[in-house]
């Protein structure tokens, strides 16, 4: 089998736990990513999501194992990971188009001035933010504003790789619906490989290829990649009406409310630990779920315990 | 909204520099009462008319305060007033009068608001002359002053800025360069005055050294905390677009930090302005500070006075300079 386009072998990460002993977050993970794919990666707070998208950004070191993309292994930020920040990290000195116009002239060092500012354009309005709205500063414009002009800084520099920190955590559901729509417009038309953290089972489906799912937090690992067979494009009103849809939903759900929980903490056994295949098909005959994937009537408040 | 406001708290100011005046003109105001005249006795005139002085001489000393006996001595002179005055007046010629009866100075000592403002305006309308080498315009005066704070304040941030982001940036040096700092930061800038005059010699080298001495703390600080406090979310930014150190410096630390290493230069202006008044009144020569007492010692406290409210003028316009470039830099996250 070829390696995927990212390919994460036997990650671990500890920290000093702060008794002396170390606090192992996870252990020998595995997993890839194919080129042009969008990943989710589901989990409760602490499982390390965050360490792993860090550690893809090349913004932090795992304490073991390796990161490889292209067949080249991940040491240190690069441009070609481009990554967005929960909390948006625009530079609040700058309006949003130099915001754009700075990653891509970092990116693009020999393009001319005009050049720059044409691209940075391009993808501001691929998010919708056109007109006298881009010589605004971020403290001039909405949540919703500055995570679109992140989004538009990330893209515009097309790098091989996006990862999305809950790039939508921090903005109200109705604008975080709008920009979900725009993001996907903007990966269907850049046809980038994304990789992205949520807390939100919904926006995994709607955005995702594939969801990996990780266990409780410590020795953490990714149990599950679940595969979303719902064909795009898709929209968040029409695809509750597909019959895939609260199947996978049951199945994730399931997993965040118990199985996280029952998974967690199993030290490696010396193997690495590779994540369970799941495809949920109900359109067609021969389905390949797991056999403990029981149908779960949907609790209200499934991922909290 | 806020025109109300300016229109108000200008009233305000106007009232409370009105009032001001006001109290100042009332302190020192003496009325001009003249010399108390002397009333002398019909035989005392008689006395005096008997040793030839003329009528006219004595009603005049008389209501000039002279008393009887120094009369009389002016009598046996046998000299008329007009030959008194060629001579140089009664004084010159060993005759005194009482200090009670003499006339009282024309207003205090201390100089009174109009007097002041007639030696502002003289300063203001002709602020560059040159008389010699202690009178000088005060306009003359004020630019040594404030070349020296220019100097000593520009080498200041050439040395505090870049070693103050060495210092925010590594944990290392600031760990290694803190307790030099922090015993040298709280030394007057005064104090250092014997050993700059001692080492460099040269007295105006000496008062632009303490002037570098007494900027360099609070830059210094302040550029080093703006350094290390900028959000390490911005700094990310710069990693994952893989800037190089100079370009994140420049490019991130340094408008991210600019707030704060503004702040601190303008607190440092603040203080060099204050010390370059002593440090001049210590060495001499020239600069406002130095005209300060310069006046004090010719006792002309109108000049004083006035030396001292440009001081504060000067003063306010190195803070508004600053005010104004920190306004150009803030940024609201």
């Amino acid at each position: 089998m070829a390696k995927p386009f990212l390919s994460v072998e036997q990650l671990t990460q500890q920290f000093p736990d702060g008794a002396g002993g170390t606090l192992t977050v996870f252990e020998k993970a595995t997993f890839g990513v194919e080129k042009g794919e969008f990943v989710c990666i589901l989990g409760h707070s602490g499982c390390g999501k965050s360490t792993i998208m860090n550690i893809l950004a090349g913004l932090a070191e795992p304490t073991s194992g390796v990161v490889k993309m292209d067949g080249y292994e991940v040491s240190g930020p690069s441009l070609d990971r481009g990554v967005v920040f929960q909390n948006y990290s625009l530079l609040p000195w700058l309006s949003a188009l130099k915001n754009v116009t700075f990653g891509v002239s970092a990116r693009y060092k020999d393009w001319s001035k005009p050049q720059v500012e044409k691209h940075a354009r391009k993808y501001l309005s691929m998010v919708g933010l056109d007109g006298d709205v881009v010589h605004r500063k971020p403290s001039q414009l909405s949540g919703g504003m500055r995570q679109r002009v992140s989004i538009a800084r990330a893209f515009a520099n097309q790098p091989k790789l996006l990862l999305l920190d809950e790039p939508f955590g921090a903005l109200d559901a109705l604008t975080r619906g709008t920009i979900q729509e725009e993001l996907v417009k903007v990966w269907s038309q850049t046809e980038q490989t994304v990789f992205m953290i949520t807390h939100d089972i919904d926006e995994a489906i709607l955005l995702a290829d594939r969801i990996l799912l990780m266990t409780n937090g410590p020795l953490a690992r990714v149990a599950e990649s679940v595969d979303i067979t719902i064909p795009r494009p898709r929209n968040r009103t029409e695809i509750v009406e597909h019959p895939n849809y609260y199947a996978i939903r049951n199945h994730l759900v399931q997993f965040l409310g118990q199985r996280s929980k029952d998974l967690a903490g199993q030290a490696a056994d010396g193997s690495e630990h590779r994540p369970e295949t799941v495809h949920i098909d109900k359109t067609t005959e021969h389905q390949t779920a797991p056999a403990e994937v029981a149908p779960v009537v949907p609790p209200l408040r499934a991922v909290n315990d | 909204m806020i025109g109300k406001y300016d229109l108000r708290s200008t009233m305000l100011s106007v009232l409370i520099l009105v009032v001001g005046l006001l109290i100042w003109h009332v302190t020192t105001f003496v009325p001009d009462t003249g010399p108390i005249a002397v009333d002398l006795s019909p035989e005392q005139q008689e006395a005096l008319l008997s040793q030839n002085m003329a009528a006219d001489d004595i009603a005049y000393y008389a209501s000039q305060g002279v008393a009887f006996p120094q009369l009389d001595q002016i009598a046996g002179l046998g000299l008329s007033r007009e030959m008194i005055d060629m001579a140089g007046g009664i004084q010159a010629l060993g005759i005194s009068v009482p200090d009670e009866n003499s006339a009282p100075a024309p207003g205090s000592l201390f100089p009174s608001p109009a007097q002041i403002g007639t030696e502002l305006w003289a300063t203001i309308t002709d602020p560059f002359y040159v008389a010699g080498t202690n009178d000088m315009g005060y306009g003359i005066q004020i630019g040594y002053s404030l070349l020296r704070v220019l100097i000593g304040y520009t080498l200041a941030a050439a040395v505090a800025i870049p070693l103050g982001f060495l210092i925010g940036m590594s944990p290392l040096a600031y760990k290694a360069l803190d307790p030099y700092i922090q015993v040298l930061k709280p030394i007057s800038p005064l104090a250092w005055m014997p050993i700059a005059l001692f080492t460099i010699g040269d007295s105006e080298l000496s008062s632009i050294f303490v002037i570098f001495i007494c900027s360099v703390w609070p830059m210094l600080t302040n550029t080093a905390f703006g350094v290390a406090s900028v959000r390490g979310d911005w700094i990310n930014v710069a990693r994952t677009h893989e800037l190089s150190t100079i370009k994140t410096a420049l490019t991130v630390i340094l408008p991210a930090a600019a707030p704060t290493i503004i702040t601190g230069m303008r607190i440092s202006i603040g203080i060099a302005w204050l010390v370059i008044v002593a440090a001049e009144m210590l060495v001499g020569g020239t600069g406002i500070g130095y005209v300060v007492w310069n006046e004090w010692n010719g006792l002309r406290l109108d000049r004083m006075i006035v030396a001292i409210l440009l001081i504060g003028v000067m003063g306010m316009l190195l803070d508004a300079a600053f005010a104004r470039l920190q306004r150009a830099v803030a940024y609201v996250e």
